[in-house]
């Protein structure tokens, strides 16, 4: 059965091929176009590469390319976490603010010049990491339980828990004599475990969240496809009722998948923080904005029940090839909002019309 | 108060009327027939549902339709409102041909249908919904002074007692029907339809409502009522047709009917060599005791039974008997009130359908796209899904085991598929059915609970499951199996439990028992 499959696998294109060349003009012509438009995202963004890479030959250089990975890597961890939200059905618009809120506290015990904790000392790095990571996951906790206990929709319990975790930035950035400013100015060692220089390729600089980023998707790899708890989160994504009578206890699911988020968007904050440099009210704002949208664009499909880790690596990519791109090409900040939700739409559009049955 | 005791008072002279009707030819002769349903045939892929239907209906007279689950008689509904395009025959409504392409259609011609699940937008209140889609207006404003006296006008001509400014959802069942019936008054409907109406109603609430229905025979209205109810057809109705499997069986005035020829009527088809041989051995050993098993939600009360190691246990009973209610319950699924369930004699705690996996209880739901299938997922997922625990070592699934587990439930069901990986969607009923059934042996259960394991599947399929029912006792395990198919119950089961409005009516053993006395028992609490 597995030899027969990898076959398969394998023969796909020729499959599609064999088919294609039974079929008449008519059938033809719809399967080409239902081809194209089920890749129009990925069409789109190549001819967006090629213009680009016309109009300013530096964007394929090796430095960019390596500067195009190097943030991918960056923002991987959010979208890894968000992506099991979405396998859910659901979504999480509170991880842009939790990230925050994960880069804030670990700046208060990480920075020389402590005003937050007037005196103190930066702190062994793993302290506050950890106490990031526990801060989040008792959010995400919240998120999951209110989803799965009082059935809220997971839009509201977000929106809610990024109002609260935006708050409580507002507060913790007013401890001491902070007064609300930017935190900057890290202890060496947090900023070189982050942002020290793992190798260099032609110059540019690999750091070592790039590693890191590659741990948490082989880690989470392996927690979507090798475990009872990822088994049973597709489970529960692709049908909630079916999975209750197969016995799977569906409320641990879900807490578990949000707080596995939290934790995932905790890591985006403690290696954003040493990777900006500097920690304020608004780090992390909207990042979950990009997350989906790359979830979405990689193939994690609000439907449930649907996704791959690839698929978000790729989605991630993809976006960031695009956004590099547009800075080179020095498109206004305000225009690429408007291309980021037009991307968004289009994206989603896309991803709805495999599952939509057709009469 | 004063609202019930008015109702009550003009209930005092419905109470005990009977229809004392002569239907000779002088009857027949005043009441024409208005609504002329004739040889309509509908196929779906597979099944035949309708096959040559013949149905007419006289003015100012009450129609009863009557057969089992499935004979067809919402299908006739389906066709008469458009729901469905019937594919032969023809529809006369005051000599004329009609045909509905939707129910809006038929009730702005004078045909309403009150729908046993009630299709209200509850949230807005009586007249709002008596309107809805017609809103009465003056220069693009609704009108609601009109809306009310309008609606008033029918509610004083039906004598029903309620405020049109109601919001719906705070009004019970009896109530939010009767605004149904005075939605289709208010369209003067020439013919209306009851589907099951008395199916939540109290005796004195189905008191009222035949005080209406008889009122609106008086005014010459056309009524089709559709019900299981045999006490009641007898005494509202002027003619009875019968229905089985999709064709018409019988029409007679009501005199000429009684419970013992309906039940006959609806049941007289014989037992082929549609089932495997019964030849599992019921064991002595009793595995499953179930006492005073009532639920919280549900109607089911006070069920007690037992059931012995390889046996094969019939549930039969009418819709809404509480048969569903039954196996949710024992599987935690519905929440429990009352009542104990013990296991080889030991009692097992079961909140939950995960406690009672791990007790050994395995559910085939009767919903199998709802609660069934995981649509989206593979076949492999979708048979290891119950059973991963047992895959896992250090807290990493072996995919060599799913595999393999995966390629026996393939093999020993029969299940038709190209590869493990093959969307279960794709599949078809049978198969899907086949893959939820492996799903539940990879747990290796000893009590399998399957409601409607036949449902929606083909002849042929059919055998193969009973198959595999039998096998399946013949290996020790217990088996209890809600179906509305009578036939099925009695040729494939040892022993029928009959449930009647939640409760359990009557035990009979499959052998020595007919389709007849299964339908009295299954008629006695309802």
């Amino acid at each position: 059965m597995s030899e027969s499959t990898k076959a398969k696998k394998r023969n796909r294109i020729q499959i599609w091929l064999d088919n294609y060349k039974q079929m008449n003009q008519k059938d033809k012509r719809r399967a080409i176009s239902s081809l194209l438009l089920n890749n129009a995202m990925y069409i789109i963004i190549l001819i967006a590469v090629i213009v680009i890479a016309i109009q300013e030959p530096k964007y394929v250089s090796v430095r960019s390319l390596v500067n195009i990975i190097n943030l991918t890597a960056a923002k991987l961890p959010i979208a890894l976490g968000i992506g099991g939200c979405i396998v859910l059905t659901g979504t999480d618009i509170s991880a842009g603010r939790m990230v925050g809120l994960a880069a804030v506290i670990i700046a208060s015990m990480s920075i020389t010049d402590n005003r937050i904790f007037p005196g103190l000392e930066p702190l062994p790095i793993i302290v506050p990491l950890l106490a990031a990571m526990a801060v989040c996951a008792l959010i995400g906790f919240i998120n999951g339980f209110s989803v799965a206990k009082f059935k809220l929709h997971p839009f509201i319990v977000t929106l809610a828990t990024q109002l609260i975790t935006y708050g409580i930035i507002l507060i913790y950035l007013k401890l001491g004599t902070n007064n609300g400013q930017t935190l900057s100015g890290f202890d060496p060692t947090y900023r070189n475990i982050i942002n020290g220089t793992m190798f260099t390729i032609g110059g540019a600089i690999v750091p070592f969240y790039v590693l890191y980023a590659i741990v948490l998707v082989v880690l989470m790899w392996v927690i979507w496809n090798k475990t009872t708890f990822g088994k049973n989160m597709f489970a529960v994504g692709s049908n909630e009722e079916a999975a209750t009578v197969s016995g799977v206890n569906v409320s641990r699911t879900i807490i578990m998948v949000f707080v596995l988020a939290a934790i995932m968007y905790s890591l985006t904050g403690f290696i954003d923080g040493a990777r900006i440099a500097s920690v304020n009210a608004n780090t992390g704002f909207n990042y979950e904005c990009d997350a989906i949208a790359a979830c979405v664009i990689g193939g994690v499909s609000f439907v449930g029940g649907t996704g791959r880790i690839s698929g978000i690596v790729i989605g991630v990519l993809l976006l960031q090839i695009i956004f590099t791109g547009l800075s080179y090409m020095a498109v206004d900040q305000n225009y690429i909002y408007v291309i980021k939700g037009i991307i968004i739409l289009v994206a989603c559009a896309i991803d709805m019309r495999k599952y939509l049955t057709k009469k | 108060m004063e609202p019930n005791q008015a109702k009550s008072n003009a209930l005092g002279a419905a109470v005990g009327q009977k229809n004392t009707t002569v239907h000779d030819e002088v009857w027949k002769k005043a009441h024409p027939v208005v609504l002329e349903m004739k040889n309509i045939t509908k196929a779906f892929p597979g099944v035949k549902a309708l096959d040559g239907v013949s149905l007419n209906v006289r003015a100012g007279s009450v129609h009863a339709l009557m057969g089992e689950n499935g004979a067809g008689k919402s299908t006739l509904m389906k066709c008469l409102f458009g729901v469905y395009s019937k594919d032969d025959g023809t529809i006369l409504f005051d000599g004329k041909e009609i045909n509905f392409k939707n129910s809006k259609e038929a009730l702005e011609n004078g045909v309403a249908m009150v729908h046993q699940e009630l299709n209200q937008a509850l949230k807005r209140n009586v007249m709002d919904n008596i309107w809805l889609g017609r809103y009465p207006t003056r220069h693009g404003i609704v009108s609601e002074k009109e809306m009310y006296e309008g609606t008033k006008a029918v509610f004083d001509k039906l004598e029903i007692d309620v405020n049109p400014k109601t919001v719906m959802s705070t009004m019970p069942v009896a109530e939010r029907q009767m605004v149904e019936i005075a939605k289709a008054v208010s369209f003067n409907s020439k013919v209306i339809v009851f589907d099951e109406p008395t199916s939540s109603l109290t005796e004195e609430e189905v008191e009222h409502l035949f005080k209406i229905i008889n009122m609106l025979r008086d005014n010459n209205v056309a009524i089709i009522y559709i019900s299981h109810k045999m006490d009641e057809i007898l005494r509202i109705s002027d003619e009875i047709t019968v229905m089985r499997d999709g064709q018409w069986v019988a029409t007679e005035v009501v005199e000429d009917m009684d419970m013992n020829k309906i039940i006959k009527l609806m049941v007289g088809r014989e037992l082929t060599n549609r089932f495997p041989p019964k030849d599992n051995k019921v064991e002595k050993e009793v595995s499953l005791e179930v006492e005073g098993l009532s639920g919280l939600y549900s109607h089911l009360r006070d069920v007690t039974f037992n059931a012995h190691k390889g046996e094969i246990l019939g549930v039969a009973g009418l819709d809404g008997a509480g048969r569903t209610e039954l196996l949710e319950t024992i599987f935690g699924y519905a929440t429990r009130k009352d009542g104990t369930i013990k296991l080889h004699g030991k009692e097992v705690k079961i909140n939950n359908p995960r406690q009672a996996v791990k007790n050994g209880f395995a559910l085939l739901t009767e919903e199998r796209r709802a609660t069934g299938i995981f649509g989206i997922l593979d076949i492999r997922n979708n048979t290891t899904i119950a059973n991963l625990k047992n895959y896992t070592k250090m807290g990493i699934l072996s995919d060599v085991q799913m595999k393999a587990d995966t390629e026996w439930s393939i093999n020993a069901m029969r299940i038709k598929t190209p590869n493990q990986q093959t969307k279960i969607s794709t599949l078809s009923g049978g198969n899907q059915q086949k893959v939820i059934l492996g799903r539940w042996l990879l747990t290796q259960p000893e009590i399998l609970l399957l409601d409607e394991p036949t449902r929606g599947i083909d002849v042929g399929a059919k055998y193969e499951i009973y198959e595999l029912i039998s096998d399946l006792a013949k290996q020790g395990k217990t088996i209890m199996m809600v179906s509305s198919e009578m036939p099925e119950l009695l040729g494939v089961c040892n022993r029928i439990l009959v449930m009647s409005g939640g409760r359990l009516a009557g035990e009979v053993d499959a052998d020595n028992t007919s389709q007849e006395e299964i339908m009295t028992l299954a008629a006695k609490y309802v």
